[in-house]
């Protein structure tokens, strides 16, 4: 058995080349072509539907366009906050084995201050459609549309200011988890790196330090996140689950980039250190959160189906009813537990790249499948769908993400070399 | 099944020169009937060259035999044999089967697998196992080797072998 870890390079950089930014321009450009068809069609196409349209709201192609950056942003910011969390677990855990893959972890992050703008900047853009909440007439008693449900509800949004004007509260959350995020996240960045340079200990004590704060914080505000972005678009409706299904859709997206992101640099020769192994622990957390998201969506469906409130069936009824959305919900089974979970279920299958990078492309779609399923029923209704629209803007915010997070993952050493747990993880064997 | 009757012992004092000497034994010709140790000791079946375990296989197939159970009990309860509305669904609605489903599942793949485990190893309550030591319940791995089973080899060269691979003692077991 070798011991020594010091005969690999482990001052490898990732070379962000230019052939691999040429992919990955090429996938954003298919994405905008598109996203582009599916405008087009949206413009020319959409006239029946408006003369369909009983009720007084007319629909214009670009509350789809909305739509669309909703479910890509919070999609993506979920995938990038599971890089930094799923970093400080293992750091709080005092984890070994993940060692030679934590910057990989870590690289996600590099996604959030984007992720921030973005989701600001569209909220301000579309929020009246997106957000029925947003109307002020729902909190005006003289109003024939005053709502007492939202009305009741609506110091969540607007508290200090008065209900229907600006949502003070709303945003205020909303910065304050993007800067607390990207604050801990820059805070973890500097002392990993500076690891490299001062070697010790001290910058493994710090980050365990901050990781167990980064945790608390994260438990509240992954969960008020989703009702905020998630679970607000469908104002009367209400689950008391819906944090820990969103973030759970969100971990098993991030568990599979993360994966995906280590097989591409195994590939390109890098990351010597990670063997199966390692990809077998990252199968077997894949495999598991597959099977927790699934316990977390049919308790939240079962507990609705069997009690048969109006006010609760309501959410399952716009689903499982809709010609459009109605296969969806189980394309999004198939895709999110019954093939991963019969796929992954072999250790081979955990440990040879083939099955889980197969496995962790299809998570990736299926999840957005899933916030797909969040967000268009409330927002589109009977005019949402799988289109070109919705295909196009996926691929670009794929690619956008893969290009921040590999030119993050380009500036520094690959692998933690002064980590004390280094060799922990090379000598790591299951 | 004819039990065998005659083993040497090497005992060890450390796992990584267990992890050796399992090595240079082998590699000597020597055929090892078992090892045994108070903990068990990381990659030591790759080291005997053990193959991997087909529990997972039982498992899977009890836990397919637990799914199928679970449904066709709950179906011919539920739609067939005394066919009742709960809550206003139909008589075979299959969401209310899921829990129930779901811990059969689990319930026949565990005990399935232990039943399975406790039949392949030979661990029945009235089984009476070999001690090659009793040391191995403490601090000592005991690599046990079938002198019947390595008549090609002499038994002093065994020995000789067991010594030079890090073995502290070299000792003589017989079963009645």
């Amino acid at each position: 058995m070798a011991h020594d870890v010091q005969h690999y390079n482990l001052d490898q950089k990732f070379d962000f080349t230019a052939a691999t930014k040429k992919i990955v321009f090429t996938v954003l450009g298919i994405g905008a072509a598109l996203l582009v068809l599916g405008i087009v069609m949206a413009i020319f196409g959409g006239g029946h539907e408006e003369a369909a349209e009983a009720e007084g709201h007319a629909f214009h192609w670009y509350e789809r366009l909305y739509a669309n950056l909703w479910i890509n942003n919070v999609y993506f910011t979920g995938i990038a906050i599971i890089g930094v969390f799923f970093f400080a677990i293992q750091y709080a855990a005092q984890a070994g084995w993940s060692t030679a893959i934590i910057r990989v972890m870590l690289s996600l992050g590099n996604w959030l201050p984007i992720a921030g703008i973005l989701m600001i900047v569209t909220f301000f853009i579309a929020n009246h459609d997106l957000f029925h909440w947003t109307h002020a007439y729902l909190f005006d008693k003289a109003s024939p549309e005053y709502d007492s449900i939202i009305d009741g509800k609506g110091s969540f949004f607007y508290w200090p200011m008065a209900k229907g004007t600006f949502p003070v509260f709303y945003i205020f959350r909303m910065v304050l988890f993007f800067g607390f995020w990207v604050f801990f996240f820059k805070k973890f960045q500097s002392f990993t790196y500076n690891e490299d340079i001062i070697g010790g200990t001290t910058n493994w004590y710090k980050i365990r330090s901050w990781s167990a704060f980064f945790l608390i914080f994260f438990a509240v505000s992954s969960s008020i996140a989703a009702w905020d972005w998630v679970m607000s678009i469908d104002t009367h409706w209400f689950s008391t689950l819906f944090g820990w299904y969103v973030f759970s859709s969100w971990f098993v997206a991030g568990l599979s980039a993360i994966t995906l992101i280590t097989m591409f640099l195994k590939s390109k020769g890098l990351l010597e250190m990670v063997n199966e192994n390692h990809v077998h622990d990252l199968g077997k957390f894949i495999f598991g959160f597959t099977i927790f998201w699934t316990y977390l969506w049919f308790s939240q469906f079962l507990l609705i189906y069997y009690a048969n409130i109006p006010e609760e069936t309501v959410y399952f009824v716009e689903r499982l009813s809709s010609d459009i959305y109605g296969p969806f919900i189980f394309v999004n089974i198939a895709m999110n537990f019954v093939l991963p979970f019969l796929l992954l279920m072999t250790r081979d299958s955990k440990r040879h790249g083939v099955f889980l990078k197969l496995v962790c492309a299809l998570i990736i779609a299926g999840h957005w499948v899933d916030f797909f399923l969040m967000v268009q029923p409330g927002t589109l209704g009977h005019n949402g769908g799988v289109g070109f629209m919705e295909v196009g803007m996926f691929l670009i915010y794929g690619a956008a993400f893969t290009f921040v997070v590999l030119s993050g993952l380009a500036k520094g050493n690959l692998v933690p070399k002064n980590h004390p747990m280094l060799e922990e993880s090379y000598n790591h064997h299951i | 099944m004819e039990r065998d009757t005659h083993f040497v012992t090497g005992v060890y004092e450390d796992e990584d020169v267990l992890l050796h000497a399992i090595k240079e034994v082998r590699s000597s010709g020597i055929k090892i009937h078992e090892v045994y140790s108070p903990y068990p000791v990381h990659g030591i079946d790759d080291y005997l060259g053990y193959k991997r375990s087909k529990l997972p296989i039982a498992a899977f197939l009890f836990g397919l035999l637990g799914t199928t159970l679970a449904l066709t009990m709950q179906y011919y309860m539920m739609a067939f044999d005394w066919p009742m509305i709960i809550g206003g669904k139909d008589y075979g609605a299959f969401p209310d089967f899921i829990p129930v489903t779901f811990e059969l599942t689990v319930l026949l793949a565990s005990f399935g697998m232990v039943g399975v485990f406790m039949v392949s190893t030979d661990l029945k309550p009235w089984a009476q196992p070999r001690i090659f030591d009793l040391r191995i319940t403490d601090d000592k791995h005991v690599m046990a080797i079938d002198i019947a089973n390595n008549s090609a080899i002499e038994l002093a060269k065994i020995e000789e072998i067991l010594k030079s691979s890090g073995a502290s003692e070299v000792n003589k077991k017989s079963f009645e």
